[in-house]
């Protein structure tokens, strides 16, 4: 993405010059205080939404998009929840039920296929969630806030489950969050937003290999980082990009 | 000899869940049937002690409301003959109204010229008093089946037209959003997504307009004063003669016809969308 802007029709701009660009296999966050112009990001990406200056080249033919919300079907069981995405994309029916039984497996819900989401707590639906997305094989992964609702406990409990998923295939993400231990937890780099309108005011790479444990949050080190994606998150907008010391 | 071990007792304590709603349930009907007695009480009250004899046919107690007009077999054949003719139209005219509906309120979802081309004059047909209508369409037609069952589609479209609408309106941006991303076209759309998404507010809609549907089958059969009788020409006639038993029997019939109407629809709404929509609604008041 190069100079990428988006101006609505009223006349805010919600996001303007943003540069950024994503490799294969990395896995890149985008931190920024709420109201930022994050979520328009990702749906400039997915192609939701166009941008009105810049331009931006993204392979979206294996895209997968995790929203907020899990905007699950509330009428549909967690198995045909999972299925839905296969089954817009026309994958056939044996083949749908093989890559269902796989996901709900890795996610931790073969016990609860045949539930409505009603039944299920915050985190089983955002899993039942992350694995509609999975079903299909996203290479590109995007993920809107996904544990912004759930209680703290089980936002690292679903980050060490999206760690070790990022570490046993070959995804490429794009996070976006408000959470700074999040953001430095998850990924290999981390882009930090200014408010509306959101440009991306710094960078910060993250040294840690994968796997993580799930002690890493506890080290010495990972403060450090916190710590320097915090300051750049003080920077007044104007002040563009120098990164402090 | 020694005595037998004790054998605990179990018992259910009086406060456990299962009793209280085994209580509940029991206790559901309670209110419903107080009020029932309440409006009875109230009834013969009027009817004995309110009016002397020569104006109790003002106000028949009950009992002799159900001994003219459902005991005496004279009286009820043509009440019960009424009531089929006019269950007969409201059915009809029902299912009429909830294609043209259904169909009507789908395309308005579809696009926005067919919502702002339509919609006011659905609006206009609603607000209509049958009463204006029921000459033309008398005119047009003749008074027989026909023209009763255009009466009630007219009487019964708009609740389906509306709920259809809305109903269609109700998935939210983010499922929306998916169904975009893995391109969905608008057929796919419709029947995975919107829908299903609009059954809660849809079978309400059809709840109200099977109601409204027996109203406008007895309603108009009372303005067309012509054709076979149904039970609007049968109040009509009863009211003439000043026969109030068989006025309120006939009345009593065709609300009896609109509640079945209700509550075939209510167990509908249940097998439907119980199991997902309703369970969110059990909040406690």
């Amino acid at each position: 993405m190069s100079g990428v802007g988006r101006t609505f029709a009223d006349g805010t701009a919600a996001v303007a010059g943003l540069d950024l660009r994503v490799r294969r296999g990395e896995f890149v966050t985008v931190v920024g205080p709420s109201g930022c112009g994050k979520s328009t990001l990702l749906r400039l990406v997915s192609g939701l939404d166009a941008p009105t200056d810049g331009t931006m080249r993204v392979a979206r033919d294996r895209l997968g998009y995790v929203f907020q919300d899990p905007t699950l079907l509330p009428w549909r069981s967690v198995r045909r929840n999972v299925e839905l995405l296969a089954e817009l994309e026309g994958v056939p029916r044996a083949e749908r039920r093989r890559r269902v039984d796989r996901v709900l497996e890795l996610v931790g819900l073969d016990g609860f296929a045949a539930a409505r989401p009603a039944a299920l707590s915050g985190g089983m639906r955002m899993r039942a969630s992350l694995a509609r997305s999975l079903v299909l094989d996203p290479e590109l992964f995007l993920l809107d806030e996904p544990f912004g609702a759930l209680d703290e406990l089980t936002r690292e409990r679903m980050n060490d489950e999206l760690v070790a998923l990022f570490t046993d295939r070959a995804l490429t993400v794009l996070f976006v969050t408000h959470s700074v231990a999040e953001a430095v937890f998850l990924s290999s780099r981390v882009m930090v937003m200014s408010p509306r309108p959101g440009r991306i005011v710094g960078e910060v790479s993250v040294p840690f290999p994968y796997p993580r444990p799930p002690s890493l949050r506890f080290e010495p080190e990972f403060g450090r980082v916190a710590a320097r994606i915090s300051a750049l998150l003080r920077v007044p907008a104007r002040a563009g990009w120098e990164i402090p010391a | 000899m020694t005595a037998p071990p004790e054998v605990a007792a179990v018992t259910v304590p009086a406060s456990s869940p299962r009793v209280r709603a085994a209580r509940g349930r029991l206790a559901r009907p309670v209110p419903p049937l107080v009020t029932f007695a309440v409006f009875l009480g109230l009834w013969y009250l009027v009817s004995d002690v309110v009016l002397d004899t020569d104006r109790r046919f003002l106000l028949p107690p009950p009992d002799r409301v159900v001994t003219v007009a459902f005991l005496d077999p004279v009286n009820r054949a043509p009440l019960l003959r009424g009531l089929a003719l006019s269950a007969a139209i409201a059915a009809i005219g029902f299912v009429i109204a909830a294609l043209i509906g259904v169909a009507l309120g789908t395309a308005m979802s579809q696009a926005r010229w067919v919502e702002r081309s339509l919609y006011p004059y659905a609006v206009l047909l609603q607000c209509v008093p049958t009463l204006a209508l029921v000459p033309v369409i008398g005119f047009w037609f003749d008074f027989g089946f026909a023209s009763r069952v255009i009466v009630t589609v007219i009487v019964a479209l708009f609740p389906v037209i509306s709920a259809t609408l809305f109903g269609l309106q109700s998935a939210d941006r983010g499922q929306h959003d998916l169904f975009t991303l893995h391109g969905a076209g608008r057929l796919t759309r419709l029947v995975k997504l919107q829908f299903p998404a609009a059954m809660p507010a849809l079978l309400t809609g059809l709840q109200v307009s099977a109601t409204l549907a027996v109203v406008g089958s007895v309603v108009g059969d009372f303005f067309f004063k012509q054709g076979a009788p149904g039970i609007g020409v049968l109040i009509d006639l009863y009211r003439a003669r000043l026969q109030t038993e068989r006025l309120l029997g006939a009345a009593l019939l065709a609300c009896l016809l609109g509640v079945a109407a209700f509550g075939l629809f209510g167990l509908a709404i249940r097998l439907v969308t119980g199991g997902w929509y309703g369970s969110s609604l059990d909040r406690p008041r």
